[in-house]
């Protein structure tokens, strides 16, 4: 079985159908990238993922939870995969440490001063130990997106979503926050990122998703969907992407 | 013919100043009561709720604050209630307070960002969490300064509440013309002693606006 499983989902967006029926397996371990034009349905498909947008048919299940509209199952389903956002999205009126305690004390029930060694714990894997005590807007971009992974990472889940999370980075910003999610590849953490970074994608995923016009256009390993594109859409969008790398 | 002096006219208004100070005051706190429950009526997941919030706003909105407290002294009188004008004052306010109060918060709560629902929601929080832990404290940072500010307009609201016959610091303003015959000193002073009240309220809400502002970089 595999940890995400998507089967045949459909979504519109009023008669706007964005996402066509998508068939698509996440291994658990497995980085796959999933690419495309903007419009193509690329984020809406990672949104709909978590519930944050609700589908109009198919199904989605995370580590055999399914997803399903009422609160109870959409909380377990939250539980078992964390996601990041472009625009980090933190709480502005916490900490760093603030920001990482929050759901795990509120949602998981655990004791304070567990969330809190957990919270650092995590702050110190993404590198920002130091900045327990400091508010977002004392952090640049690339920090604050990092605490947001930690933030994600301390509820513990069992995978990832990655919403083109170094898109709203400066160019100097985005190196770190992909050797972070780097090192979580490594250490075998299941990542489903919508990526724009095609030399990250093509380096470190194990499979790449090209998605075109709301359907899988076309998906294998990074060599082959980048060097030898099947069809004539991929290969234009490479070539506007430029070569990855 | 009495002779009044200065102090005479001021004396008398400063103790009349008292009962606006104590109307503003219960408008205030009992508007800002039911307006943190219309608030959460407003905000809240159930449709009926909601609708009824709004037009209960709406119509506070919609009509002057003076026929408001007609409707509230001579209304009631009409089903046979007798309504001394302290009851009918006090309603009224109480009740158009709310319905400005639960309308300025609603902007505040709904001035929180979307993304800040979505990253609550997408780590497990349900509804009353993400409200109490993560959209609340947010939008009562933005609600401070409009509050203050309109506690401004509560305070010259129960001005109006002297035409009904609530003897604050208006009514006692056109009482003792009547007996001084010196319009212009005693409104000077009735508008000084506004002024006094409402400016600083108004001035620490501009403050306020500053620092929160500065605390509460939106990145």
């Amino acid at each position: 079985m595999s940890l995400i499983e998507i089967t045949e989902v459909r979504k519109s967006f009023g008669s706007n159908e964005v996402l066509k029926g998508i068939n698509l397996n996440v291994e658990a371990g497995e980085v796959v990238a999933v690419i495309g034009r903007s419009g193509s349905g690329k984020s809406t498909l990672l949104r709909c993922i978590n519930g944050l947008e609700q589908i109009n048919a198919g199904s989605i299940s995370v580590a055999g939870q399914p997803l399903l509209p009422d609160d109870k199952h959409l909380k377990a389903l939250r539980l078992k995969v964390g996601m990041i956002f472009q625009q980090f999205n933190l709480f502005p009126h916490l900490t760093a440490g603030g920001n990482v305690i929050l759901s795990q004390t509120v949602v998981k029930k655990t004791p304070k001063p567990e969330a809190e060694a957990m919270a650092r714990r995590m702050l110190e894997r993404v590198g920002l130990a130091e900045k327990f005590d400091a508010y977002p807007d004392e952090l640049s971009g690339g920090q604050q997106q990092r605490v947001a992974i930690a933030r994600a990472l301390a509820m513990q889940p069992m995978a990832l979503l990655c919403d083109e999370i170094t898109s709203a980075l400066d160019p100097e910003l985005v190196g770190e926050v992909l050797a972070v999610v780097r090192e979580l590849a490594s250490e075998g953490m299941t990542l489903m990122m919508v990526t724009h970074e095609m030399k990250f994608a093509r380096d470190v995923c194990k499979r790449v998703v090209f998605m075109h016009e709301g359907r899988v256009h076309e998906v294998g390993p990074p060599q082959e969907v980048f060097t030898k594109p099947k069809t004539e859409e991929l290969q234009r969008f490479i070539g506007m992407v430029g070569e990855a790398g | 013919m009495t002779e009044f002096t200065t102090w005479d006219i001021l004396r008398n208004l400063l103790l009349a100043t008292r009962w606006t100070l104590v109307l503003s005051l219960v408008s205030f706190v009992g508007g800002g009561l039911l307006g943190v429950l219309l608030l959460f009526l407003r905000i809240g997941r159930a449709r009926i709720g909601r609708i009824f919030v709004k037009y209960y706003v709406e119509l506070f909105q919609g009509t002057p604050l003076l026929m408001q407290l007609f409707l509230a002294f001579f209304g009631l009188g009409l089903f046979g209630i007798d309504v001394p004008p302290w009851l009918a004052a006090g309603t009224a306010l109480i009740l158009w307070t709310a319905a400005f109060l639960a309308e300025i918060w609603r902007g505040c709560v709904e001035a929180v960002v979307k993304g800040q629902w979505e990253a609550s929601a997408s780590l497990g929080m349900g509804y009353l969490q993400q409200m109490r832990w993560v959209i609340l404290p947010q939008a009562f940072k933005i609600a401070i300064p409009p509050t203050v500010g309109f506690s401004v307009q509560v305070i010259k609201g129960t001005a109006l509440t002297s035409i009904i016959g609530f003897v604050e610091l208006s009514k006692a303003g056109t009482v003792v013309t009547n007996a001084t015959f010196e319009p212009f000193t005693v409104y000077g002073f009735v508008a000084l002693i506004y002024f006094a009240i409402c400016w600083p309220l108004s001035k620490s809400s501009q403050m306020l606006e500053r620092k929160l502002n500065v605390a509460h970089r939106n990145h």
